[in-house]
């Protein structure tokens, strides 16, 4: 869909949702792969992005990442999210160990800007997948300078969304989570013209 | 408001069980003098300057050092911003929330000067207590709004249910390797003397200009065999003379010279599609095999077997001992084969082609020859192969170059036939050689350098170039002992480089250690 409207050139909110749900698709599993919190031998190649990007097939991890990015999807699409933290914790002592931000801020887009819900740019999507790419460069590069994750891990995702928002079946609320000793590298952004991805890495230093 | 400073400043010289404090520092006076003071221009001047402040920091630009997780429980320390491991931290100005930082460093001073304050006005009037924390409420909902800080953020933080599953039990973090290399590489890198210049030059007259040719070879016995024009000489490396080996006739030459793995066994291939064997010793041709439609520019000893790449584009194993002699065809090339190496375990051939492909090729289960179907065809070279070299301490390994229009060094894992790394040398790969003493490789490269380059092997950091050929080099090959390389250039020239000579320091290490293993041995023995 978001293909079809980039020929159109021009996206809608509900796209550049789309958008953003892909970028945390396969941002998180490279992730997930990069700082090695699975076996490498669950992970299989795809080339996204003009990148070769490793994706999980361990089924437990696609289905999960599938409901929480296919309830983030409806959620970015109506602007309801100012952040989505992908938090890596300690799967025996539950400490968190690291977390990936990504925050979100709306944009006005170039459209019409009477009504807020339609909201729409004309930026190309080749551009955005290049300013997505360099983000997925530097989250490759990541492994540089954070600390080793010497641990059998766990991760979950958290989304920050506006109070107003209704709590939808199998989801819960929870607190915030809290790194000791934290350290933080900002990573480019992105943006779609219609919402700007910070992407932010909270990491417990050692020592 | 100023006699009730003036009664706490009182109250605190008086403590005298408590840690003596001077007068309170300047910023506290003034904090203390804003907070207490119930006059309402100051309030709202106050909050204004708050307003003001923070108005230009919106929420979602946070710091993200203090980010809402930090930063609720610490309040006493910043978080320190130059992580302590030494690497590099490169602050984004941008991103930085100097307003929101300064809040967080003062918040805790702010709210111990509050409680005194407290302390203070409670001792002299109900009113002003009142007064004072109804403010002090005001402030914090104030700054908390400004800043967003943790859970006092109108927001909820939704997770789903069904959590992702932990790794299993036995995973270890792969990345483990990367931390545990004590040293960084990049300060080890150049840590050994390489002398850049050659140490000797010979002249090489009408040393024949082609890229698919192989018109040098140094043997076991220390000689270094080479093509000039029609002629052969051999160049003793021990004692410096020189010998003519032989002569082809008018139009003729040789293509491609290589010696027995031992002995003074030199085979040639020649511009007829010939390979002759000689024996060196006596300067004398044993036999001449044929088999190719054209010329041999390529060959390869196995033991007996001598394999030879022809411009026919087919390979031939040659039985030396046998009548027959000729064991199997190749045919997986459509071109020049250039390039043939058999891998230091035998185990397999690595044939490189003006068609751009990498062959490899398994030995014959009945041990002689090869299959005839390669075992992996790499297609991934974008000109000529004819730089390939099989890693001495990685038998599985294969290095492979490529020329004008490719220019990058391969690497082969010829087990599953994987491309392990590539790197592109930014100049044509005419030779490839791994040392054996040190875990580096030498490359030869054309236009437009002229250069030898040694490379750290795996991590491909550029050791040192070395300078001196005037034209492209073409043929390198290495001194028995594996410290010396010689490398022949188009500009007629044959260099001497002493680039892997070994460390005096590491031997001499290596033989005080085999001196101790020996008493202990005996020892043993006895």
């Amino acid at each position: 869909m978001s293909t079809a409207q980039a020929t159109k050139n021009c996206i809608t909110l509900k796209g550049s949702a789309q958008i953003i749900v892909e970028y945390l698709k396969y941002g998180i599993n490279s992730i997930l792969f990069q700082r090695g919190i699975y076996p490498a031998e669950d992970f299989n190649n795809t080339q996204q992005y003009g990148l070769t990007i490793l994706m999980s097939k361990d089924p437990k991890i696609k289905t999960f990442l599938q409901n929480v990015l296919s309830q983030t999807e409806e959620w970015l699409s109506k602007n309801m999210i100012n952040k989505i933290s992908m938090v890596i914790t300690n799967a025996h002592t539950k400490e968190v160990l690291e977390c990936w931000d990504f925050n979100m801020q709306a944009e006005l887009g170039d459209g019409d800007i009477s009504d807020p819900t339609k909201a729409t740019t004309t930026k190309e999507l080749s551009r955005i997948q290049n300013e997505i790419r360099d983000v997925m460069r530097q989250i490759s590069a990541t492994v540089s300078y954070l600390p080793l994750l010497d641990c059998i891990c766990t991760f979950d995702i958290m989304i920050h969304t506006l109070q107003n928002t209704e709590l939808p079946a199998k989801w819960d609320e929870t607190g915030a989570i809290v790194i000791q000793n934290p350290q933080a590298v900002q990573l480019r952004s992105f943006s779609t013209g219609l919402h700007k991805v910070d992407t932010v890495v909270n990491y417990k230093m050692s020592t | 408001m100023s006699q009730f400073n003036f009664v706490s400043d009182l109250q605190n010289a008086l403590i005298m069980d408590g840690e003596t404090r001077g007068p309170a520092p300047r910023w506290k006076k003034k904090l203390e003098a804003s907070l207490n003071g119930s006059v309402n221009t100051t309030r709202s001047v106050l909050s204004v300057s708050y307003n003001t402040s923070f108005s230009g920091v919106q929420a979602p630009t946070k710091t993200p050092g203090k980010s809402s997780e930090g930063k609720t429980k610490k309040s006493n320390t910043t978080p320190s911003k130059t992580p302590g491991g030494g690497d590099r931290f490169i602050p984004n100005r941008a991103a930085t929330n100097f307003e929101l930082a300064h809040f967080l460093v003062n918040k805790d001073s702010g709210d111990k000067s509050d409680e005194e304050n407290d302390k203070a006005t409670s001792s002299n009037s109900n009113e002003s207590n009142v007064q004072a924390s109804a403010h002090k409420g005001d402030r914090q909902k104030l700054i908390s709004e400004v800043a967003q800080v943790g859970d006092s953020k109108g927001g909820r933080i939704l997770c789903y249910q069904n959590k992702a599953p932990a790794a299993p039990e036995t995973h270890n973090n792969p990345l483990k390797v990367v931390y545990s290399i004590k040293t960084p590489i990049s300060t080890k890198s150049g840590s050994r003397y390489i002398p850049t210049t050659s140490e000797r030059i010979l002249d090489a007259p009408d040393f024949i200009n082609d890229y698919y040719l192989n018109l040098m070879d140094w043997s076991a016995d220390n000689i270094v065999a080479v093509a000039l024009g029609s002629c052969v000489y051999l160049w003793n490396a021990q004692t410096g003379n020189i010998e003519q080996l032989t002569e082809f006739e008018e139009g003729d030459y040789a293509g491609s010279l290589s010696w027995i793995q031992e002995g003074q066994i030199l085979a040639i291939g020649n511009s007829t599609g010939a390979v002759e064997l000689w024996d060196c010793s006596k300067v004398k041709r044993l036999r001449v095999m044929d088999g190719h439609s054209a010329r041999v520019g390529s060959l390869a000893w196995n033991s007996f077997l001598v394999s030879s790449g022809s411009r026919d584009g087919t390979i031939v194993h040659h039985d030396v001992r046998a009548r027959e002699h000729k064991l199997s065809t190749l045919s997986g090339h459509t071109q020049e084969v250039c390039g043939l190496k058999w891998s230091t375990d035998f185990k397999y051939l690595a044939s490189g082609g003006n068609d751009n492909l990498v062959n490899v090729w398994s030995a014959a289960s009945g041990g002689v020859g090869t299959a005839t179907d390669p075992l992996h065809k790499f297609n991934d070279h974008q000109a000529a192969v004819r730089a390939l070299a099989w890693c001495p301490w990685q038998p599985s390994t294969l290095a492979s170059g490529g020329g004008t229009a490719d220019r990058c060094i391969k690497f082969w894992n010829v087990n599953n036939g994987t491309l392990m790394k590539s790197v592109d040398s930014k100049s044509q790969v005419c030779s490839l050689l791994f040392s054996r003493h040190y875990k580096e490789l030498i490359s030869a490269h054309g236009f437009a350098n002229n250069q030898l380059t040694i490379w750290k092997y795996p991590t491909m950091v550029k050791q040192a170039d070395l300078t001196g050929h005037t034209s492209r080099v073409l043929q390198m090959a290495m001194s028995p002992d594996g410290s010396t390389v010689i490398s022949a250039g188009a500009d007629e020239t044959l260099r001497l480089w002493n680039c892997f000579a070994p460390d005096p320091l590491a031997s001499k290490k290596a033989v005080s250690t085999s001196k101790g293993k020996q008493s202990v041995f005996r020892q043993s023995i006895r």
